[in-house]
This record gives structure tokens, C-alpha cells and sequence, in this order.
């Protein structure tokens, strides 16, 4: 923005208000951001590294790390093939209640974490519609793995979808009629045209869909029962920990913090590739 | 189905098909049952619960506190927003890359740090504690567990719309004889205000349903730092699944005229970008 020689452009603010208001931003971003995250080793290692490192030694951890890989492993990607047949329809075709259809794929982020686990047990818990005919057939889903599975995959339903729904609308569906007319099948135009096309996206709805999974707290806490080494995952164990020993509360949560930081990192180069791809298609 | 025929790809019926199998399943059959079972309840009944001293109590904190939260970001989300898009400092990349923590920081873990810092002996509660403020475990800490989830909204709706905006415009207004302050006032923020009122919808919505948290901070005494979330679980652990559902109730329909205020506002600022 700011030219050499010192000579300040109508259209730019004088020095002062620049530094300014990036002092303030960051300020604000240091106490409400940088400061947590700090915090979280900082309580991790308050006692040393051996209390850190011996926090994980506990197979309850253990249960609860299984846990949270099971439910992340079978949420993303059932919302996966979700999120590619989803986009696959409202971009390449047209029919009526297409923005509809849209709205409702976002309607789990609209709703309360904690009315989303509700909802399975509303409908599966032993007073809900179906509890009867559950305990009837000896099935188990609230207070078990199933219900975790269910209330994980709803809060991370509409990720995917909604990282593939705007990129597929923009890029049309020319290149897809293209490969077919030069005789490919169906299969063979989705794997080499339109996934090349989409990767970053994809990458970049996993990513997300995977950090959420495994850090869901409100929903997955309704259904879970809290049943120590069986239903609890990592941010369930979390919690109990947090009464009872807050540096292996903190080591465990070093865990997830880290697995944010990973994302993080991810999603930026994902970002990066993604600009880098596009400006030399363009330069094309 | 008859515009079908105007594109030549395979797979409409199958995805589509699936899309909506699943959508079902998952989203839309569970969420029936669950204003289903407020059917149970007369009318008086559902209305003396959800009119409860103890639920307005959670609706008057959740709402206020969120309301608060969101406003804050508001004004901080387009500060952060426009010094990541105007200004280049040291470090730029990673401050933009890290303003997404708050999507990908599970709550519990940032309700335990926060709860760890604004606590009387933490980093930021005991200089606090010394001005006689109480944070962890008042209205004041919820509020600041619900300004960290709803930060990244009002500054990712707001940055990409800054970085599009037209230079010519404000080269125009400066030529004018505006002062850059007129500019930004009379100019800019008209043309920022359809994205600045979705990420406060967005950040305002996510944190009237915001649990996880909060919930480490708030301290949870009924009447008085109890959210309308907890009350639902709290009700829910009693085995009260007619109240907890009927509170819920009351939730989704905010959570639903929220997601409508968003759409139209999408809809409104679409209207203002220039078609490419």
C-alpha cells in the first residue's frame, strides 16, 4: 500500500493510524486468541515434562484416543461420499428446490451441538420413538458407540458439501461434457476430470471435516453416558480429567491442540496450492 | 425433471437420490422426532416450561451475552479484517492463518484454557481480581468464551469482500476532496455492510448454541450463569425428556429465523458485487 520516498497516497492512512490499528488488532487478537493457546502447554507443563509425559500413561487415555479415531474414521467419510454425490448434483444439474436443498445441507450448523445429540436420543434413547423396539432386539445406540458415531457425523454433516458446492457450481460442468463426447464413461470422466479439478477443495472440506470430528464436545457429550475406558472420547476425558488432575487434563488437550495446529497448517497450504494452481492456469 | 435433459452427464438420479436418502436420515427425520415429542406436551404445558423464572433466566444471559459477543467481534472482526488486507507487517501470514483457531480448537480445550486464565490465580484473572473484576465463573466469562468462538466469522465474511473492493472508488472519493476518514465512513463501510451483518449473524447464532466453552467458565448456577444449553442437559440428566425438548424447541426456532436473517442477508449482498 505504501509507496517509497515516503509520499502518502490519497487513498492511504498516515503512518500513525497505521500502526495504530495493527497495535490494537493485535492486542485483541493476542489476549483473545494467542493467549489460550499458550496456556494450554503452559498448564500441560506446569509440573514438568515428566508429569506431562506420564499423563498418557494410562489405558483410559488410550480407550478414549480409539474412540475419537473409530468416530472421526466413520464420520468423515460417510459425510464425504455425501459431500461429492451432493455437489455432484446441484452443480451439474438443474432442478426445481435447488437453493432448498442447499439451506438444509447447512442446517446442522445452525443447530445447537447439544439439541444435536438430543435429537438421536429422542429418537433412539430407551424413552425415545424407537427405544422399545431397540431394547426389544438387544441394540444398543445412546450411551454407546453407534449414538457417538451418529451425533459426530451430524455436527460434521455439511463440511464437505459446502466446500465442493461453490467450487463445482464455478467451474460448470464443460470440461465433464468435453471428456464424455471423446467417449469416457461416467466413472472415468468423475475420476480423471472433475477430481483433478476439485482436489483442493476436497482436501480442504477433509481437513475440516476431520478437525471437528474429533474435537466435538456438546453433542457428543449428550449421547455418550460417560462411561470411563468405553464411551468417552478425547474431549469427554478431557472434562472428567479436568476434576480430577488438571495437568493430565492439559497434556491430553495438548493433543488436540496440536492436531488444530496441524489443520491449520494444512489448510493454508491447501490455500497456497490452491492461489499457486489457479494463477498459472490463468497464465495459461 | 424435465431441465434434466439439457445436460448430458450420468449420475443425477443417483446423487441426488442419495443426497436426499441421507439428508433424511441423518438430519431432517431426526429433527421431526424431535418436535414430535414436544407434541406430547399440551400447549399450557409447553408454554409453563419454556416461560420458567429459571429458563428465561438462561434465554436472558445466553441472549445477552452472545449479543455482546457478536458485537465485539463486530467491531474487532473488521479491524482485524482490514489490517490483514491493508497493512504488511511481520508475521502476517501466520496471524492470518492462526484467526481460524477457534474452528479448529475443539471447545473443551479452549473452555479449560480459559477458564485456566481468567481463573482468580491465572494469567489475566488475578490482574483482574486486583481491579475487583471477577471473570471465570460470571456473565463476564461467558462472554469471553463466546468472543473467542465467534471471532474468525465477522473477519472471514468481511476479508474477502475488502480484498475485492475497488481502489477507483476510493481514489474517486479521495479526488473528491473526501478525507480518508469520510471515505471510509461514507464509502467503504456502505459497501462492506451486506458481509459485516453476516459474519455478526453468523457469530451471534453460532454462539446462542455454543456449549462446549462455555460451560468450564460460566460456573453454572441457575438464575444466574446457567446457558440455555447446560439447562437442556441439566434436564436431560434429570430424565426430563419432555422440558429438555420443548427448550430445545424454543432454540431451533431461533436458531432457524437465524439461518433465514443469514441467507437473506447473502442474498442482499450478492446483489452488491458486480458480476466479473
Amino acid at each position: 500500500m505504501e509507496r517509497p520516498g515516503g509520499h502518502r497516497r490519497p487513498t492511504a492512512e498516515p503512518p500513525w493510524v497505521r500502526r495504530l490499528l495493527i497495535g490494537v488488532a493485535l492486542v485483541f487478537l493476542a489476549i483473545f486468541l494467542w493467549v489460550p493457546l499458550a496456556a494450554v502447554f503452559a498448564q500441560a507443563f506446569a509440573k514438568g515434562a515428566k508429569a506431562y509425559f506420564d499423563s498418557f500413561n494410562d489405558p483410559v487415555t488410550f480407550a478414549a484416543v480409539k474412540l475419537t479415531l473409530i468416530a472421526a474414521g466413520i464420520a468423515v467419510p460417510l459425510n464425504l461420499v455425501f459431500g461429492v454425490a451432493a455437489a455432484w448434483a446441484i452443480s451439474k444439474f438443474n432442478f426445481p428446490g435447488k437453493s432448498l436443498l442447499i439451506t438444509l445441507i447447512d442446517l446442522p450448523f445452525s443447530v445447537s451441538p447439544v439439541i444435536a445429540g438430543l435429537i438421536y436420543v429422542l429418537l433412539f434413547g430407551a424413552q425415545g420413538l424407537l427405544g422399545p423396539w431397540l431394547i426389544d432386539h438387544d441394540i444398543r445406540i445412546i450411551f454407546a458407540v453407534p449414538g457417538i458415531v451418529l451425533a459426530t457425523t451430524f455436527v460434521t454433516f455439511p463440511f464437505v458439501a459446502r466446500e465442493l458446492i461453490p467450487l463445482m457450481q464455478a467451474q460448470g460442468r464443460s470440461e465433464e461434457e468435453a471428456a464424455l463426447s471423446l467417449g469416457a464413461s461416467g466413472w472415468q470422466t468423475f475420476w480423471r476430470v472433475t477430481v483433478p479439478n476439485i482436489k483442493w477443495g476436497l482436501l480442504y472440506g477433509i481437513i475440516l471435516c476431520n478437525a471437528r470430528a474429533m474435537g466435538e464436545f456438546g453433542a457428543v457429550s449428550v449421547v455418550s453416558g460417560h462411561i470411563r475406558g468405553e464411551t468417552n472420547t478425547i474431549p469427554l476425558h478431557i472434562e472428567i480429567l479436568y476434576s480430577e488432575n488438571v495437568v493430565a487434563a492439559f497434556a491430553v488437550a495438548t493433543l488436540l491442540t496440536l492436531l488444530a495446529l496441524v489443520t491449520l497448517c494444512l489448510k493454508t497450504w491447501v490455500e497456497w496450492r490452491a492461489a499457486a494452481e489457479s494463477q498459472t492456469a490463468e497464465a495459461e | 425433471m424435465a431441465q434434466r435433459k439439457t445436460s448430458p452427464l450420468p449420475g443425477f438420479r443417483l446423487t441426488l437420490g442419495y443426497t436426499l436418502l441421507y439428508l433424511s436420515l441423518i438430519v431432517l427425520l431426526p429433527l421431526a422426532a424431535t418436535f414430535l415429542k414436544t407434541a406430547t406436551l399440551t400447549w399450557d404445558q409447553f408454554w409453563t416450561t419454556v416461560t420458567a423464572p429459571r429458563v428465561l433466566a438462561s434465554y436472558r444471559l445466553t441472549f445477552g451475552t452472545s449479543l455482546l459477543a457478536a458485537m465485539v467481534n463486530l467491531v474487532f472482526g473488521l479491524l482485524v479484517a482490514w489490517v490483514l488486507v491493508r497493512y504488511n507487517f511481520f508475521g502476517k501470514k501466520i496471524v492470518d492463518a492462526l484467526v481460524d483457531l477457534p474452528f479448529a480448537l475443539p471447545t473443551a480445550v479452549a473452555g479449560i484454557a480459559l477458564t485456566a486464565i481468567y481463573a482468580p490465580n491465572g494469567w489475566l484473572g488475578k490482574p483482574l481480581a486486583a481491579l475487583g473484576i471477577k471473570a471465570a465463573f460470571t456473565p463476564l466469562g461467558i462472554f469471553i468464551a463466546l468472543t473467542f468462538i465467534g471471532l474468525p466469522f465477522v473477519v472471514r465474511t468481511v476479508q474477502p469482500v475488502l480484498e475485492d473492493l475497488d481502489a477507483e472508488v476510493e481514489e474517486a472519493a479521495a479526488s473528491l476532496g473526501a478525507t480518508r476518514f469520510q471515505t471510509f465512513r461514507y464509502v467503504i463501510i456502505p459497501m462492506l455492510l451486506p458481509s459485516l451483518l453476516t459474519g455478526f449473524s453468523l457469530s451471534f447464532a453460532r454462539a446462542l448454541g455454543e456449549y462446549g466453552s462455555v460451560v468450564f467458565i460460566a460456573g453454572n448456577q441457575p438464575m444466574k450463569t446457567e446457558i440455555t444449553a447446560l439447562l437442556i442437559i441439566t434436564k436431560l440428566d434429570q430424565y426430563n425428556y419432555a422440558e429438555a425438548t420443548a427448550i430445545a424447541v424454543v432454540m431451533l426456532v431461533f436458531s432457524f429465523v437465524m439461518l433465514l436473517t443469514v441467507n437473506l442477508l447473502q442474498w442482499w449482498g450478492s446483489r452488491f458485487q458486480q458480476p466479473h
